[in-house]
């Protein structure tokens, strides 16, 4: 069973949609029980990135998401849960994060003529093709809506990157641990296709 | 590269779609979700509901018209149109709408746009600005309006445009209230006005007649993206005509 990790940022039934178009079901839950029993782990969310790491802890998710990555479950971040794994945000001040990847979330600094939020399909270049990618054509469009990216400190763990002024990582890779920027729910058949490939590793 | 996007607009009354449409095969030609899953096949970037329902207490029709399109499309959907309260807000995106849109409400209380906001991330909030050209003292000012450019609000367009950008606005559309309905194109002049005075990511509105008036609101106007309505509708254009149109003019197109 796929769990779809539910803290309260935003709403979650598009992912669990998207699993259900490309014939797997998948579930909505903030049980650290249920996120335990689970084979597969899908941490979502948008929204502010203080108030996300808040809610987990409040929760009692934090740790279950840490025990799922280090058991080698396939693990899936989806645009702020991508942000959430790295060491540090600088939205709205600074703020830990769960520190699963060396790195930080910065805002963009653009030239002006860039518009921030960064919104809209851009295209991915592949710079080390991970198992969820399988079908996936270089310079594929992706949904992205967001202000702030992810730097790693381990450029090895940049999976996919993406144009925008200068390339930024779009996704991330390491192992059993996957984590996109942009919506792969909001990204219609490509978008979906990672779904699939992601829920039959 | 980030493309360009192109936006259908359906104006939603009552769970029916109010312009018309020529699609052919569709069961139900007054359907929301029907119209939407074609934009979605077509290659549409986003869509944009507009709920025209008179009334506010029949608001659960539309959030069950979201919650069906969510099943089906899996693009980003935002919807616009009686929103007033954080819980309308709420309902929405719980329903599968990904950005809503906000334009009486954030003329008339500015700090619900802030509110909103913060509670669910700028990346959601859309501010629509209905501008209208009228005389003041002599000379042309872009006043904001309401009720479909019924009801001035004293507001200045690209004045009020830098305000909802600063109160936590992600994004704005941008109606001209004299190009609209007109299909003579769009008003570049305020497009190119308002985008060159934001940062967030502006979308013209309003007075789409051809896919080179799309290319022109990119272009001319400098926005991000270009909405339309009837030309999409009435079978006129396709999308992807309107993206090969753009393409051929150096835009960046999703094709």
């Amino acid at each position: 069973m796929i769990a779809i990790i539910d803290y309260g940022m935003g709403n979650l039934r598009s992912v669990q949609k998207g699993f259900e178009k490309v014939g797997h079901n998948a579930v909505v839950t903030r049980d650290p029980a249920e996120v335990k029993r689970a084979e597969k782990i899908v941490l979502p969310g948008v929204g502010a990135f203080e108030d996300a790491i808040a809610e987990l802890n409040r929760l009692g998710l934090t740790n279950s998401i840490l025990r799922a990555i280090d058991s080698g479950k396939p693990f899936l971040g989806i645009c702020l849960g991508l942000q959430l794994l790295f060491e540090r945000s600088y939205e709205n001040g600074e703020h830990a994060g769960l520190g699963v990847l060396k790195g930080e979330v910065v805002r963009f600094d653009l030239p002006p003529e860039y518009s921030v939020p960064h919104m809209g399909w851009n295209q991915a270049i592949i710079r080390r093709r991970p198992p969820i990618f399988g079908g996936i054509d270089e310079g594929a469009y992706f949904y992205f809506v967001h202000s702030y990216y992810v730097v790693p400190e381990d450029d090895e763990v940049i999976a996919v990157e993406a144009d925008y002024h200068k390339p930024f990582c779009a996704m991330v890779w390491r192992d059993n641990l996957f984590a996109t920027q942009f919506h792969p729910e909001k990204s219609q058949a490509d978008g979906l296709r990672i779904l699939k490939n992601f829920a039959e590793l | 590269m980030l493309a360009k996007r192109i936006i259908p607009c359906l104006d939603v009354n009552q769970g029916r779609v109010v312009k018309g449409t020529n699609f052919l095969n569709l069961r139900d030609a007054g359907d929301p979700v029907e119209v939407a899953a074609r934009y979605e096949r077509e290659g549409a970037d986003e869509l944009v509901f507009l709920d025209i329902t008179a009334s506010h207490e029949d608001r659960d029709i539309i959030l069950d018209v979201v919650r069906r399109t969510a099943e089906v499309v899996f693009m980003p959907l935002t919807v616009g149109g009686g929103i007033r309260a954080i819980d309308d807000i709420r309902a929405l995106l719980n329903a599968g709408s990904d950005k809503v849109s906000i334009n009486s409400a954030a003329c008339r209380d500015p700090g619900f746009v802030r509110e909103a906001a913060r509670r669910f991330g700028s990346q959601c909030i859309v501010v629509n600005i209905d501008p209208k050209r009228v005389q003041k003292n002599g000379s042309e000012f872009w006043e904001v309006h309401i009720n479909g450019g019924r009801i001035g609000t004293g507001l200045e367009a690209v004045a009020w445009a830098r305000e909802v950008e600063r109160l936590g606005a992600g994004e704005i559309v941008l109606t001209s209230m004299d190009a609209d309905g007109t299909k003579d194109g769009f008003d570049i002049e305020i497009t190119a006005a308002v985008a060159g005075e934001v940062t967030i990511p502006v979308v013209a509105s309003g007075g789409a007649g051809c896919p080179e008036h799309m290319a022109d609101a990119i272009l001319k106007g400098g926005a991000e993206a270009a909405l339309a309505a009837s030309i999409f509708h009435y079978g006129e254009y396709t999308i992807r005509e309107t993206k090969e149109v753009m393409r051929q003019r150096g835009i960046p197109v999703r094709l």
